[in-house]
């Protein structure tokens, strides 16, 4: 197991992922708004909209996705996974919709995000705001601001642990097989 | 997906589905109802949308194969289907082959060398979709047979209840009518006894026969004594087509006796909410004014079936084949 960052760690990220963002999309943040992708993409999305909130001063509207539906290996994997819900309280036509995912890797499920996001309507811009990228990449997809590049196997996994699911901040790599050790992040 | 970042334990998560078939709810465990109901709240949101599809089946084809009349049911089928990009095929037995002399188990054995991935079957005989499964590969879905189960509907009727009252256990549900003759009932009897909510089934001694005495269920002839602080009622429609001889003296007696009428609704809590299956007799097992009252959720339970609907289709369909 390596451990990646520790939860100082991610503050520091996070802040800085703010930043940049301000840099890079300022003409667009008093319009856009922000989607997490479900499951760990939604607690970053929120602890972004905070982080711009302080820094820009606008607080952008938030919304969920849930792209289950939409995945291109459906019928490739065991049973059914479980479907939550698609929650984007706001019309995305014609705004920049500023999309957030804990880790990039095959960017299948970053083109499942985009074709759900196009089912709701057209929007100005698409941004990606990744916390982890970790390469290997299937399609041909970048992030716009990335939290750190991380190099890996293509066997390892990454943890993005997050304290409003796992009760804890930090990220770590693990073999696949490997169990994850939460004493060794505190 | 490969990229996202589970821990292991939700690898395991106990709502996980492994059924095949969806035949009735009397094998379901508790678990599995709370899946279809997870899922199915998650459909609802499709609905919703400006684009109401989305291709999680896509290239997938489910047959509609109807054996009784029904507008509602399949109706509720073809657009779930549809909403998950399915391919439907709808299969109305008089305008087929089986009128024209064709034995059941040929028409099963025709359907499945059309490579189907789901069959939808109404019957009007006990057990045909289980029978169905021995013939062919297709995910086989109740959807009606004969007095046996109805599945999907009590499902739906079980969305309705926690959409609106936040849970499922400690209720009294009261079932009233024609007993003897509804799948819808032996459906939510088995539903609610396993949620953890306690039912009471009501109607006249020729149509709720002794043998619900060994159900889980508590059993009355007198309408008053199953609404009494009931949280939901479930109005069953009189069978009329399925009676062999005659089970009540005539239509007004029966509605002066069982009728759901805004008097009686006075013994249930207030808030009670009052379902029906439909197609409603009004007038015969409920005045109009407590089906289109301010109780009655008839209507929010047709929308929820298409979502309960679409949940089914894509646990069945929507993993890897099981095989």
């Amino acid at each position: 197991m390596r451990i990646i960052m520790t939860a100082d760690d991610m503050e520091r990220t996070l802040a800085r992922i703010a930043h940049e963002i301000v840099e890079k999309f300022n003409r667009e943040i008093a319009h856009a708004v922000m989607v997490g992708i479900r499951t760990r993409g939604l607690p970053l999305a929120q602890r972004l909209q905070a982080r711009l909130r302080d820094v820009a001063g606008v607080t952008l509207p938030l919304g969920a996705l849930d792209i289950t539906l939409y995945r291109d290996d459906l019928t490739q994997i065991g049973p059914a996974p479980l479907v939550r819900k698609t929650e984007l309280p706001f019309r995305v036509t014609d705004r920049p919709v500023f999309l957030v995912d804990d880790v990039l890797f095959t960017g299948r499920t970053i083109r499942a995000a985009l074709d759900e996001l196009i089912d709701y309507g057209r929007p100005r811009t698409v941004r990606l705001f990744v916390f982890i990228d970790r390469g290997h990449r299937e399609l041909p997809i970048q992030p716009d601001v990335v939290g750190q590049w991380v190099a890996t196997e293509l066997d390892e996994i990454v943890h993005v642990l997050l304290r409003e699911i796992d009760g804890r901040d930090g990220v770590v790599v693990t073999r696949r097989t490997e169990p994850l050790n939460f004493e060794a992040l505190v | 997906m490969t990229g996202r970042t589970e821990p292991a334990s939700d690898m395991t998560s106990p709502g996980r589905w492994h059924r095949r078939h969806l035949l009735a709810i009397e094998p379901l465990s508790r678990e599995e109802i709370l899946t279809v109901l997870d899922v199915a709240a998650a459909m609802k949101e499709v609905s919703q949308r400006d684009v109401k599809k989305v291709p999680a089946l896509r290239g997938k084809t489910v047959v509609l194969l109807f054996f009784e009349p029904s507008t509602r049911t399949r109706t509720s089928f073809e657009i779930a289907a549809k909403r998950l990009s399915a391919d439907t095929v709808s299969f109305a037995v008089s305008t087929s082959s089986v009128s024209k002399g064709e034995t059941f188990l040929d028409t099963v054995l025709n359907l499945q060398a059309m490579a189907p991935d789901a069959i939808v079957v109404r019957h009007r005989s006990a057990g045909a979709p289980y029978f169905i499964t021995n013939y062919i590969d297709a995910c086989v879905i109740n959807a009606g047979d004969g007095s046996h189960e109805h599945p999907t509907q009590a499902l739906l009727d079980a969305m309705t209840v926690r959409e609106r009252l936040g849970r499922l256990d400690g209720l009294k549900v009261a079932i009233v009518g024609d007993i003897l003759h509804s799948r819808v009932a032996r459906s939510n009897i088995f539903l609610w006894h396993k949620v953890g909510s306690e039912v009471w089934v009501c109607g006249p001694p020729t149509l709720l026969p002794p043998v619900f005495r060994q159900w889980p269920v508590r059993v009355t002839y007198r309408l008053e004594e199953a609404l009494e602080g009931a949280d939901v009622i479930i109005v069953l429609r009189l069978q009329l087509e399925r009676h062999v001889s005659l089970r009540f003296p005539s239509i007004r007696e029966y509605f002066q006796r069982y009728g759901l009428t805004r008097e009686r609704l006075k013994y249930a809590k207030a808030g009670v909410l009052i379902m029906h299956p439909g197609p409603m007799n009004r007038g015969i097992e409920i005045e109009s004014e407590v089906a289109d009252g301010p109780d009655s959720v008839i209507l929010y339970q047709v929308s929820n079936g298409i979502a309960v609907r679409m949940a089914v289709l894509y646990l069945l369909l929507g993993g890897a084949t099981v095989p």
